[in-house]
Order: structure tokens, then sequence, then C-alpha cells
């Protein structure tokens, strides 16, 4: 076969064997469970850009699908349990997918009448309408304690004895599995005739319309298969941490999924898995070394909508081109010049904020707090001193040498005049 | 429900309903504006509250309430001219994912600051105590003071928007932006002043409402979402349908409530009980009450469905 | 003679080897805190984390179990059932044996599901679970576990000894119950009907609500109610944030009845309660600085001056003595061995006479009914929060009487020796 033919499957191949050999090669529980929470996230957000990259709606409310998904899941797994039934417990995602999908028909039916702002709002409404729900509902939302199940239930999976989904080995391969199956699904869907309509409609609806197609009714077959990948997340998330409670349909989850499609990338096919990922890393990862992660992420976020709208993806994408074609070495000082004072401008902050935190937040453990290799004492004014300093001076450096640099690549437009003389 | 309950119900209702509107005229006011729908709204509420404990603490209450809405406002301008005006060209979704992420930053530099569980920040002495009595219930000076601020401001606002030359640029800046331009006005700065201006006063309403409640980081959270019910509901774009919405929600609010009467009881009261050991009773012996949370959800759903435009708006938006 | 000089430094050489070894068997037990210590409940979860670390300090410096030391690891959960059993997790992987929480009983159960889970999967590596504060009866009756100690008397318990004195008093006739939404809340609500019912028939219950947990900012309607319908008597569960809203919003109304709580003690509700409060609200816990014979002056006055906060959690400090003495007797760490020496333990603690029943883990001891007075350096001693106002002992229930049956079926695992 020539190069040509097999590249396309290079990215495929990568990831199922990523997707196989990470759970085997780490066995700490903590990688394990970043391992199961990625995956389960890169579904999700899949799931979120079939909604906002390919059809262009913007839902605030998209932690409802997942959430019908992880809740149906539940059920069935303690139905499972009290009638031993003889339903893999493996299979149950595809029936989270599909309390999903009902809700997408429901909930879909209501929401997508209307696009733009007003869909986003009806969405913000619908989230929190389901999640007042919860207390009213206790036997399905569970209450306060929310619905708890143990996934062992289900006897051992081929007859095979120890495969019961009892280690987090076994459940992180099934997680593994349902994600490579999706991404594969949401894939092939995103170059059906569905995909390409409601790419159309997301850039011009009154074209779409003109040519003949429905643009709400695509905006609700694509918000129906959206839910149905949402309720598979869900169910995943449910037979991982075996807790079902408010939290999963909850406005926070929501606002979770959107920010880390949109850190990816939504205009990538593989953006979102790349913003699932980075977003995980902060959630589980970086949680555990500071408590203002949440601040990071934040500001994170915030600087991507300002600056990079199209996301890591296309940052990157931007990266690899201008190395290829060799303007990055031609711009290499300025580049490195610009790398550095963002490196020292950040440290700066990033010692100016954890030494706030240790001040407000672990008051009573001392002056004291741990950033990178040092131990800063946030007692002394000169330890606040420096790292002002930095973010200064690194932020005034940034800005300089960022304009001399526009101001070399694109010369101020002369006037007409001029032009006309040269 | 008796003559008292009712009364008070109504009086409690108005006050937060009154609050509410505080918070919804500047996010309407906004809105109507740039055609940018504010989420960090909620948080600029919060910032009023924490701004307004920490300048009562270090000047006493009363010029915390007038320092705290400055500050906010103040920040309100500054999000505006930094980071709003240029995303302007880049369409509403991009303001919109802005303003979240902002509302993100705004609660995690909250408590860093000041930390995570709720700050003392009370009314003072003066406040506290009972205005008049109800029948028997005595309806407190705090609220009354809540209410009265709230008034005070709004017929300000109304004043100013009516009646002083700022107040008509900036009405004639709301439909016809490029005319205004063209005569002479700094649009721009205009609109900085209307962000500031509404973000000043989302400060004001979190300065007296974090007193009379609670005031921790997730403070902002809460009302946040009724507050964009009020927006939706009573019109995006309209002051006063913003203002019967929020009285309407208040009053729906603490009327549900106190009333402890579900569809069974009503289905029972006409005749045609339901029995207890069917399937649909949990769903049927729901009293209102304890779907209070609810109603106003239930009311936008409602709303966006059959009357997009809501009560009074004028903005239309496909 | 060359081989006898070695004699000396090879026998010294042997001591410091057995010195140094003594020195190094000091083993740290790592405890995992796991409660809110953000959002509304916030302060009441670090009141807990405080008397924690307090206790932790005193078990240390005077040797509880020699060659243990106590070690505290915080966990914040923010009162969500989902965020606590990721910390389980967490503390799992840290190879943290026991865990401690008390606020909420929803996590209280779901930690015990998931450290139950954890048991089973993976022998060699259990938990052991000491709640210090989730009272919900169902924990040690329909679903007990041989890793789950309760040492705080369970809402039954409470309330049966709370109606029993609340019986005895005249001027109670409308009866008004207010709880959170939640497992706990609905217990309350139960076991006050119930047990009214049996005690006083004739008091009415003018009304029952059930509010959504750590959530509600604003009670001032449902005070409403209580007036509307001429309460006399408010019975609640209500703790934290909840309680102090809930009685401000009662002395903002004029609210004239009387108030009878578990948890009106913890913080901040004293500071609501005031001198507004003063013979109108009882409480009813394991302890309260004011009994008869308390010794421990050093306790409460080092914990307020190091922490500027009340010391009001004694169920942690008896578990802490009971996990230490567990140590002592099984002579080991081990969670097994430790839980089973657990079992029938007895001591005498600041609190009086307390014991682990071994039938299902639930704690014997003491319980206090108090009310509400003014400081008199006689009766009332210390005052709490600074608003010289405390606790007035007045029913001191002993631990026959507060002693309830269980319908436990307790499976246990083979005792390792």
């Amino acid at each position: 076969m020539k190069a040509a033919q097999w590249t396309p499957w290079l990215p495929w191949l990568a990831g199922a064997l990523l997707l196989v050999l990470v759970p085997a090669f780490f066995t700490q529980g903590f990688v394990r469970l970043l391992f199961a929470e990625c995956a389960i996230m890169i579904v999700f957000t899949l799931s979120y850009n079939l909604l906002l990259g390919a059809s262009g709606m913007l839902s605030f409310g998209h932690a409802v699908y997942s959430g019908f998904g992880a809740y149906t899941t539940i059920h069935a797994l303690n139905w499972i349990g009290r009638t031993h039934a003889l339903v893999p417990v493996t299979a149950l995602p595809l029936l989270g997918g599909c309390g999903g999908l009902i809700a997408g028909v429901v909930l879909g039916f209501i929401s997508t009448r209307r696009s733009g702002t007003a869909f986003a709002m009806i969405t913000l409404g619908l989230g929190e309408l389901v999640g007042a729900c919860w207390l009213m509902f206790p036997r399905f939302f569970g209450g306060e304690g929310g619905i708890s199940g143990n996934r062992t239930v289900g006897g051992p999976l081929f007859g095979v004895p120890g495969w019961n989904l009892a280690s987090d080995l076994q459940i992180d391969y099934v997680v593994g599995a349902w994600c490579f199956a999706s991404i594969a699904a949401i894939r092939g869907l995103l170059g059906t005739p569905l995909g390409r309509i409601a790419n159309a409609v997301r850039d011009n609806p009154e074209r779409a319309e003109f040519v003949g197609y429905s643009a709400r009714q695509v905006r609700w077959l694509m918000l129906i298969a959206s839910s149905f990948f949402a309720g598979i997340s869900g169910s995943l998330a449910a037979l991982n941490f075996e807790i079902v409670s408010a939290e999963n349909v909850g406005a926070l989850r929501s606002g979770e999924v959107l920010l880390a499609t949109f850190i990816g990338g939504i205009g990538y096919f593989h953006g979102p898995i790349l913003g699932a990922v980075v977003f995980v890393f902060f959630a589980v990862a970086l949680s555990q070394w500071t408590k203002a992660w949440q601040l990071y992420l934040g500001l994170f976020f915030v600087v991507l909508v300002l600056r990079a709208p199209g996301g890591l993806a296309a940052v990157i994408e931007r990266a690899v081109a201008q190395v290829r074609d060799g303007s990055a070495w031609r711009r290499s000082r300025v580049l490195s010049a610009m790398g550095m004072a963002m490196v020292v401008a950040l440290g700066g902050l990033i010692v100016l904020v954890e030494m706030t935190y240790q001040r407000t937040l672990e008051v009573a453990a001392g002056s004291v707090v741990r950033v990178f290799w040092m131990d800063i004492d946030t007692d002394r004014a000169t330890s606040w001193a420096l790292p002002s300093l930095f973010l200064v001076a690194g932020a005034l450096a940034y800005d300089r040498v960022r304009r001399q640099d526009l101001a070399v690549r694109q010369p101020t437009p002369s006037t007409a005049a001029e032009v006309a003389a040269r | 429900m008796n003559a008292e309950l009712a009364l008070i119900s109504a009086l409690n209702g108005a006050s937060y309903g009154l609050l509410l509107f505080m918070l919804s005229a500047g996010l309407t006011l906004i809105f109507s504006m740039m055609g940018v729908l504010n989420f960090a709204h909620a948080s600029f509420y919060m910032l009023g509250a924490y701004c307004g404990y920490q300048i009562s603490r270090w000047l006493g209450f009363w010029p915390g309430l007038v320092l705290a809405p400055l500050a906010v406002g103040a920040c309100g301008a500054a999000v505006e001219r930094y980071g709003l005006r240029s995303l302007h060209t880049r369409g509403p979704v991009a303001e919109l994912l802005f303003t979240f992420g902002l509302s993100y930053v705004i609660v995690e530099l909250v408590q860093v600051v000041w930390g995570r569980p709720p700050v003392p920040y009370r009314l003072p002495p003066e406040l506290d105590g009972s205005l008049f009595s109800v029948y028997t219930v005595e309806f407190p000076r705090a609220r009354a003071f809540v209410m009265l601020v709230a008034g005070l401001i709004l017929g300000a606002l109304a004043l100013l928007l009516r009646y002083s030359r700022i107040g008509m640029i900036i009405q004639a800046a709301l439909s016809h932006a490029r005319t205004v331009e063209t005569l002479g006005h700094d649009v721009p700065r205009i609109h900085m002043l209307v962000f500031g201006g509404g973000a000043a006063l989302a400060g004001l309403a979190g300065a007296v409402g974090g007193a009379l409640t609670v005031t921790e980081p997730n403070m902002g959270g809460a009302i946040g979402a009724i507050l964009f019910v009020v927006v939706v509901v009573g019109g995006m774009g309209s002051l006063a349908g913003a203002f019967l919405a929020s009285l309407a929600i208040g009053e729906l609010d603490a009327f549900a409530k106190v009333i402890d009467r579900s569809p069974a009881d009503l289905a029972a009261a006409l005749g045609v009980p339901i029995d207890p050991a069917s399937s649909l009773y949990g769903l049927w012996s729901l009293t209102l009450s304890q779907t209070a949370p609810v109603l106003p959800f239930l009311l936008l759903v409602v709303v966006l469905l059959v009357r997009p435009r809501g009560l009074l708006g004028k903005r239309e938006d496909r | 003679m060359a081989r006898n000089a070695l004699i000396g430094p090879f026998v010294g050489f042997l001591a410091f080897c057995l010195a140094a070894g003594a020195v190094a068997q000091t083993t740290t037990v790592r405890l995992a805190f796991i409660d809110p210590l953000s959002g509304l409940m916030g302060p009441v979860g670090n009141n807990g984390l405080h008397t924690w670390q307090f206790v932790a300090d005193i078990a240390n410096r005077e040797n509880w179990t020699p060659g243990v030391r106590f070690e505290i690891v915080p966990f914040d959960n923010k009162l969500s059932a989902q965020e606590s059993l990721n910390d389980l997790k967490a503390a799992i992987d840290q190879d943290i044996h026991y865990v401690v929480q008390g606020n909420g009983t929803s996590v209280a159960r779901a930690l015990i599901g998931g450290i139950s889970k954890n048991n089973e999967r993976n022998p060699g590596k259990e938990i052991v679970f000491l709640n210090y504060a989730a009272v919900d009866p169902d924990l040690t009756n329909g679903e007990c576990t041989f890793w789950h100690f309760r040492w705080d008397a369970n809402s039954d318990m409470k309330m049966e000894a709370l109606t029993t004195y609340l019986a005895k008093q005249k001027e109670v006739h409308r009866v008004y119950l207010i709880n959170q939404d939640y497992a706990f809340g609905h217990q309350v609500q139960r076991a006050a009907r119930e047990d009214l019912m049996r005690k006083r028939p004739d008091v009415e219950i003018v009304g029952d609500d059930l509010h959504p947990l750590a959530k509600v900012t604003d009670f001032s309607q449902y005070v409403a109610k209580m007036k509307a319908a001429n309460a006399d008597t408010v019975i609640t569960g209500n703790w934290g944030s909840d309680l102090a809203l809930l009685i401000k919003a009662a002395r903002d109304a004029g609210l004239s009845a009387n108030f009878y709580t578990y948890y009106a003690a913890t913080t901040p509700v004293p500071t609501e309660m005031g001198a507004s409060g003063a013979e109108r609200v009882r409480m009813i816990y394991i302890w309260q600085p004011n009994i008869e014979n308390f010794s421990g002056d050093v306790l409460v006055k080092e914990f307020k001056s190091r922490y500027k906060e009340d010391f009001t959690v004694m169920a942690i400090y008896d578990a802490l003595r009971g996990l230490a003495e567990a140590m002592r007797t099984a002579k080991s760490t081990d969670p097994v061995r430790v839980a089973y020496a657990l079992e029938g333990l007895r001591f005498h603690a600041y609190n009086g006479d307390v014991e682990v029943r071994a039938s299902d883990h639930q704690v014997q001891q003491p319980l206090f009914i108090s009310s509400w007075q003014k400081v008199d350096g006689v009766k009332v001693k210390y005052d709490q929060e600074d608003t010289g106002y405390g606790w007035r002992r007045e029913v001191t229930v002993a631990p026959d009487a507060a002693a309830l049956a269980t319908s436990c079926q307790m499976q246990r695992p083979a005792h390792p020796n």
C-alpha cells in the first residue's frame, strides 16, 4: 500500500494502541482514573461539538442528556442486581445512549424551535428546570445522596471468572472500547449527508432552507444524535463512578463541557478530543497540586476566547504550519523572546495566586507555601514584590515584542498617494 | 391562607422582586444597548456584596453602600473597554462565551481573595428590628430598606433615561447607534458607560442583597439563573417588562412556598380523588410549595415557546 | 583477650540497633477527613476539621497509642456525595485506611457504599469509617456494616429523649416541624411524628415543611407560615447555615415560638441566637461545656485561643480516643484488627461512660438536653461565640435510658487471627 492510502488510518491506529497500552502499563489507581475520565469526557465533548461545531448551536444545558443516560444506566444496573437478568453490563452504555436520546427527542422538540441566542437561553432554562426537579422526584433522581449502583452485579463477562468489572483495569478497557466506538461513529455521522447539511445550516440557514431542507428539522436531528452520544458518555460515567446524582445534570457540568470543547477547538474534529484531555488534566491532575486550578482554567479559557478563538487545535495547526514552511525559524528570535516573557509573567502570576490562596485558605497551616520547587514565606513583603515584578515586567516585555513584531510584519498602511507614488 | 399570611407574602415577594429588578435592570440595559447577554452579571452582583463587605470593614456600611457599586461599575467599564470591545466584530457567540468565562474567573478571584466559606457581611444595627406589624407578623426594617433603595435607584434611572441629555443619547443609541455616531457622539464610550452602569446596579443589588442574606462565592449562581428568566420573560430589551417580570416572579416564589396544596388535593376537592396506590400519585401529590424552585424555569420555557418576545419585548432575535 | 575486648562495643552496637529500631517503629496513621470546607456549610466543616487536628495533636502529645502518630488529611467534598467518592478514591491512592466524616447522611451513605465495595474488592486494603455526626438511624440498623462506627447518638435516640422532655412541658400545644429535604431530615420528621403521637397525642402538628439542604438563604416565608399556623413550638433537625438562617428569620419576624433542635450549638447558630434566643431554644447532644463535673477546661480554652472557634463536637474527641484505645489493645494499626478491637470497647470520657455497642457499632453514651441562657458563672460558665450566652443543662439522660434496640444483622469478615 502506498503511504497516502494508509496515512489517514494512522491516527486511528495510534489511538487504539494508546487505549490498549495505557491502562496496562500504568498500574496506579490515579492514572487509571485519569484515563477513564479522559475517555468519558472525550465522548461528551465530541457529542457537544456535534451541536456547536457542526451545527452552530450553542447549548448551555447539554449535561441534561448525559445525566439522563447516567440515570437510566444506574437504574438498569440496580434492576439487573435485583432480578439477575441476563443483560450484559458492558452493553448498558447503549441503553444509556437511548435514555439520552429520548431526552433529546422530547427536550429537543422544545428547544430547536428557535436558534441562536434564544436557543442558548432555552437550553439554559431547560437545564435549570431539570436540575430543579431532582428533589421533586426522589425515586428517579435519588435526592441528595443520588443513586448508587454496583457494576459487578452482572456476572462474569463471557463466562470468564474474575472479569466482573471489579478492577479499574477492566472498567478502563470497557470505557476505552466504547470511547473508540463512539469516536468512529461520530466521525462517520459527520460524513453523512445529515452531517453536511448540518454544516450548511450552521453557515447559512436561509440558503439551506432555499435549497429545500428544513433548518429546524436538521437541528433537531443533530440534537438527537448529539444527545445519544452524550447519553453514552453519562452511562460510562455511571459505570465508572457507580453513583449518579444531581451534579450529572447540573449547570456546572454543562459549563464544563462547553469549556472543554471550546478550549480544544470547535472547528476541528480532533479539537474536542484535545480539549477533553486538557480539561481532565486541569480538573483531576492539576487540582492535586494547586487549589487555584479553576482560576487558571477560567483565565486560560478567557485568553483563548480573546486571542485564539479557534482553540488549541488551531494554535497547534498554525504552529505546525509555521514550522513546516520555515517561518518559525525565521522568527525564532522573536518567538523565543515572546515565549520567555510569557513564561516569566506566568511564573509571577502563579506564585502570586498561590501565595494569596495560602493566606486566605490555609491560614491555620502557616504562612509558607510550596510553589514549584520553592518554599515561599508569605509573611515577608519581599516575597510579594519579586513575583509582582516578574508579572509586570513579563507582561510589558511580551506586549512590546509583540507590537514590534506586528509592526515589522504588517507595516502601517500608507496613504493612497504614497502607494500611487511607488 | 389567611389575610395576614397573604399580606406578608405579598410584601416578602415584593422585596425579593425589587431586588431582582435592580439586577435585571442592568442586564436589560446592557442587552438593549449592545445585544450581548452578560453572563457575568450575577458575578458582578457577588462582587458588589464582597466589595461592600470589605469597605464596610474599613469605613462602615453606609460608605460601603456608595463605594461598592462605584468599584464594581469601574470593573464593568474596564471589562467592556478591554475585553468586549475587541469581540464586538466577532458576533454574539464570542461575546457570550467571553462573559461566560469571565463569570467563572470572577468567582475564582473572589475565592482567592476572601476565601471559600461565607463572610460575615451584615446590615448595620440601625436596620435591625421591625418597621411595622402586619397583624402579628413584623415586617423587618431591613427588607423595607432594600425596597426603598431599589425604588429610589430605579426611579432615578427612569428619570435619567427619560429627561436627561445623556439619557436621551443612550435611548437614541439603543436603536440607531450609527446615526448617533454620525452626529458626533462617542458611541463606544457610551457603550462603556452603559456596561459600567449596569454593573454598578448589579453591585448595588449585591451590596444590599448580600448583607440581607448570605455573602458567599456561590451566591451569584443561584440568583443568576432566575435573572435570565426575568429578562427573557419580561422581554429582552424592555425595562418595564423586566419590572413586571421581576415582581411576578418574586410574588410567585413567595406565594408558592406557602401553598401546601397539590393537584391531588384539588382533585379530591372536586370530587374526583386520585388513588394513592396509582403510579402517578407521586406526581399528582406534589404540593405547590415543593415545586416552587421549578416554577420560574417552567415559566421561562413556556414563554419562550408561546411568546418569544416576552411580555413587553421589543428586540426580536432570530 | 582481643576477643573479649570486642564484646563491649558489640553489645553497645546491638543496643544502638535496638534503640534505633524502637525509634523507627513510630507509624503515622493518617485519617482522611471528608467534609465540606466551602459553601454554606463551610464553617461547620472547618470547625470539624480544626477539632480533629486539635484532638490529634493532643493524642500525639500524650502518646495515646505508643508508637503511633495521628495525622489528619483534609478533603473538601462540597457536601456532594459524588465528590466524596472521588475523595475516597484519592485517599485510597494515598494509602489511607481510616476515613472520618460527619456532615450529611447522604455523604455518609455514599462513603459506606464506596468503602464496602473497596473492602470487598481489595482484601488487604480495608478502610474503616468513623462517623462522627451523620445520625440517620438506618446506618446502624438496616444498613449496618462492620466497617462503620457511629460516635454520635442517632436521630431516633435523640428524638426519643427530646420528646420525653417536651411531653412534660405543659405549654406545648401546636408543634411545627421543619427539616432539610434529605434522608436525615425525613428521619427527624418521621420520628417526631411517631414519638409525639405516642407521648402527647393531644399536641397538634400544625405544619410540616421540607426545604432543600444548604440552599435556602431566606426563611421568611417559612416563618410566616409558622406565624399563620400559630405554632408555639418548632421542632427541627436543621444544622449549620440552615438553622442559623431559620432563627435569623424567626427573630426578624418576631416569632415567639420555642425551638427544639439538635444542632443549635453548631456554628454559626449561636451568633444568630444571641440574646433574643434566651429561654427559647433547646438542644440535645452528647455533651456541652456546662455539664456537671466537666474537667476538660483545657480543651475548651486552648481550642478557643488557637482557632477562635468554640469546641463543640465532643464526638470527635471520643472517636479518636476510642480509635487510639483500640489500636493499643490490638497492638496493631491494621484496620480489621482495630475494628474488632473497637467492638465492645468501653472507656470513660469527658461526657461520661462511652461504649461501642458490638451489635451495631452505635456508641452508647449519655445525652444532655440544654437551654440557651445568659452566662451566670454557676450553671452556665462557658458562653458560645462570644455572645455572653451559653447552655444550661436541663436534663441528663443516662446511656441505658438513651439506648434503643437495633435491627442490625451484621456480617463480619474473618478474624485475622
